[in-house]
């Protein structure tokens, strides 16, 4: 979980594990792969969703799994698009145009394709953002199983309780660095609140 | 070996897809390059005596342009669709993203190529059936995606790209230019063997920039 | 790795740019001497035929500039060193400067010499490409983004443009040839060029080297200088 004021680094965190964007020093590596010298394997480990949903908007939502399952080699594409769409409720909305779908619905199609060939890490950009409240705890639904098989998550939100529930480890970053650490989150939750409060107030003065 | 194909196919195919539902593309394309050969006819004064002189030069001014034109569009479209940075996340190989862009352009041009020549042919009344013109052709707009979807890939990151990219591919492309102007004169003239030499330095140019974009690209795709 | 943390330059004039600098300007004077004063003028061509030694050295520092372009590029890819980037760019703003006035000069010559300003032969079709190529090459460095990204484009386009001049050459050579054949080097004919003639050039071809040596080194550090200035203006942001 990785909290932070607006411009402290997320979005760059999530772009770099992701490979979209390159280090400019330094290096990373995601689910044991670094990301300059494996970007391949990389890619292939991770799931990303940020702010755009990252579909082409005049084709369906299912071309878009479909052209997205092409690309990661997945195994009968058909039934994986099927029930992943079907989880998310998206089975009525695919075969509109992604530029047809409400903003809500446009972040499911994205959360679709960064889930579609079942990565390791789900890199997760304030996926909270603009979803209503049943598909928020599907989100949760789908974190938690998620983990419980095994996968890691990053997810960045501004929503500090809500991301300190779903937490195993909380990190809060501040001018690109990080600023507060927690790794037992779920006990901390009050502390680290506080502690975090602290941090956005000395960004004021 | 199979799942690179597959994805290959799978680039062409949602390219193609987006053409059919959004044709923004292959017909103002088409529709430009044919006002630009009409404009072109009346500029150099295309008389019947003049036509194997004059005729080159319209054809191949126009198809440059078009494909100038196509490439600024390639890899913006791409952009405006909202995709490219979900297509940055595959784990493919950025020369196969490469391939597949290059297939999909040399798809496009060669879409409006096939409307374009038989009309061409028509206005400076040339026999429909020029097999080394339509070769001529496609071997030259080969070349010109090998460099141009390069450029097209930076331009869409630059500002002024409409005007960028033409300063950068002008210069580069114009071997393959020259190849395609010298083999329609050869043709007209009816050399055979001069618009066979000419025939193979575009095909050189072709390889030439296919594997150096094929092997550069990487280092133009993402930020 | 690209490394943004590469030592920033100090404002100072390293020693060896000093003596550069000293060597370039005294063999400047001792060309512009040989030339103005001592070289006679050549019997056919008469005083114009002076611009030649102007011209010649001009288009050997433009395309030792895009050469370095080409190959300091392709170490930036290889590399990843901003240094390398900070070379390429240098080198292809003189090398456009020095490209403008060998097209100059050599219109200056060919007007009295072939009684045209322009003609398009491979030699100069492809100079003239070369340098529009490289000009292409400064837009796309002003109009790409700052850092890395645009360093890399920098860097293709380098490779991609140096890449073309054999075939350009070529392609414009099957186009046609008009131009007459090389006056230095081994298919010089002989007695093309007088005993004084040759040490003037070959004077004068020392001064422009040397000359250019100066210009990219100094250039070079005012580069480094600027992206030390935007990183520090970028860390402060």
């Amino acid at each position: 979980m990785v909290f932070g004021p607006n411009g402290s680094g997320k979005t760059t965190l999530v772009r770099v594990l992701g490979c979209l964007t390159r280090p400019t020093s330094g290096w990373a590596s995601v689910a044991g792969f670094p990301v300059h010298t494996h970007p391949l394997q990389a890619r292939r480990a991770v799931g990303v969703l940020t702010h755009a949903p990252l579909l082409y908007a005049d084709l369906t939502v299912w071309e878009n799994l479909l052209f997205f399952a092409r690309m990661f080699g997945v195994p009968q594409p058909g039934q994986r698009i099927e029930a992943l769409t079907e989880c998310l409720g998206l089975t009525e909305r695919l075969h509109q145009r992604v530029r047809t779908l409400s903003h809500g619905l446009q972040k499911r199609a994205g959360l679709a394709r960064a889930l579609l060939h079942s990565p390791q890490v789900l890199l997760l950009d304030e996926p909270e953002a603009g979803l209503d409240a049943p598909a928020l705890s599907t989100l949760e639904t789908l974190i938690r199983e998620h983990c419980a098989q095994g996968g890691a998550v990053l997810l960045t939100t501004h929503q500090v309780a809500w991301g300190l529930s779903l937490a195993h480890q909380a990190i809060a970053l501040w001018e690109g660095r990080v600023a507060l650490r927690e790794a037992r989150p779920q006990e901390y939750a009050p502390a680290f609140q506080d502690a975090y409060r602290r941090l956005l107030a000395g960004a004021g003065g | 070996m199979r799942s690179a194909l597959t994805a290959l196919w799978g680039i062409i195919w949602k390219d193609l897809l987006l053409e059919v539902r959004s044709k923004e593309l292959v017909l103002p394309l088409l529709v430009f390059v044919l006002a630009l050969v009409v404009l072109f006819s009346f500029a150099f004064e295309a008389r019947p005596a003049l036509v194997p002189l004059v005729a080159p030069g319209v054809l191949w001014s126009a198809l440059t342009f078009l494909g100038t034109l196509g490439f600024v569009r390639l890899f913006s479209l791409e952009r405006e669709q909202g995709g490219l940075e979900g297509l940055l996340t595959c784990p493919v190989p950025r020369s196969l993203i490469y391939a597949g862009k290059l297939l999909a352009g040399v798809l496009f041009l060669v879409g409006v190529e096939v409307v374009l020549l038989p009309i061409f042919s028509a206005l400076f009344n040339l026999p429909f059936l020029l097999p080394r013109l339509w070769l001529a052709t496609f071997l030259a707009t080969l070349g010109f995606c090998a460099v141009g979807v390069v450029f097209s890939a930076m331009a869409v990151h630059t500002r002024a790209r409409e005007v960028l990219l033409p300063v950068l591919f002008f210069p580069v492309a114009l071997p393959a230019i020259i190849a395609g102007l010298a083999t329609t004169s050869a043709i007209l003239k009816n050399e055979p063997e001069t618009a066979g030499r000419w025939l193979s330095l575009t095909l050189a140019f072709d390889i030439l920039y296919l594997v150096v974009g094929g092997a550069l690209f990487d280092y133009i795709l993402g930020e | 790795m690209p490394s943004a943390y590469d030592a920033t330059p100090s404002g100072a004039v390293p020693i060896w740019e000093r003596l550069l600098l000293g060597a370039t300007g005294s063999t400047l004077l001792a060309s512009l001497a040989l030339i103005f004063l001592w070289v006679p003028t050549d019997v056919n061509l008469g005083v114009v035929q002076r611009v030649f030694y102007f011209h010649v050295p001009l288009a050997w520092t433009a395309f030792l500039a895009f050469g370095i372009v080409f190959v300091a590029s392709i170490a930036y890819l290889w590399k990843g060193s901003e240094r390398w980037d900070s070379l390429a760019y240098a080198s292809a703003e003189i090398g456009v400067v020095l490209g403008a006035l060998m097209l100059a000069t050599g219109s200056i010559w060919a007007r009295p010499v072939w009684g045209v300003w322009w003609t398009w032969s491979p030699r100069l079709t492809t100079s003239l490409i070369l340098w529009l190529i490289y000009l292409g090459y400064l837009l796309l460095r002003a109009y790409a983004p700052k850092g890395p990204q645009g360093a890399r484009f920098g860097a293709v386009l380098g490779i991609i443009g140096f890449l073309d001049v054999p075939i350009v050459y070529l392609s414009v050579q099957w186009w046609r040839d008009l131009h007459p054949g090389q006056v230095i080097g081994p298919q010089a004919e002989p007695g093309a060029l007088e005993g004084p003639m040759v040490v003037t050039l070959l004077v004068s071809l020392l001064a422009f080297t040397l000359l250019f040596a100066s210009l990219l080194a100094f250039r070079y550090r005012l580069r480094r200088l600027e992206d030390g200035l935007e990183r520090m203006r970028y860390a402060r942001a």
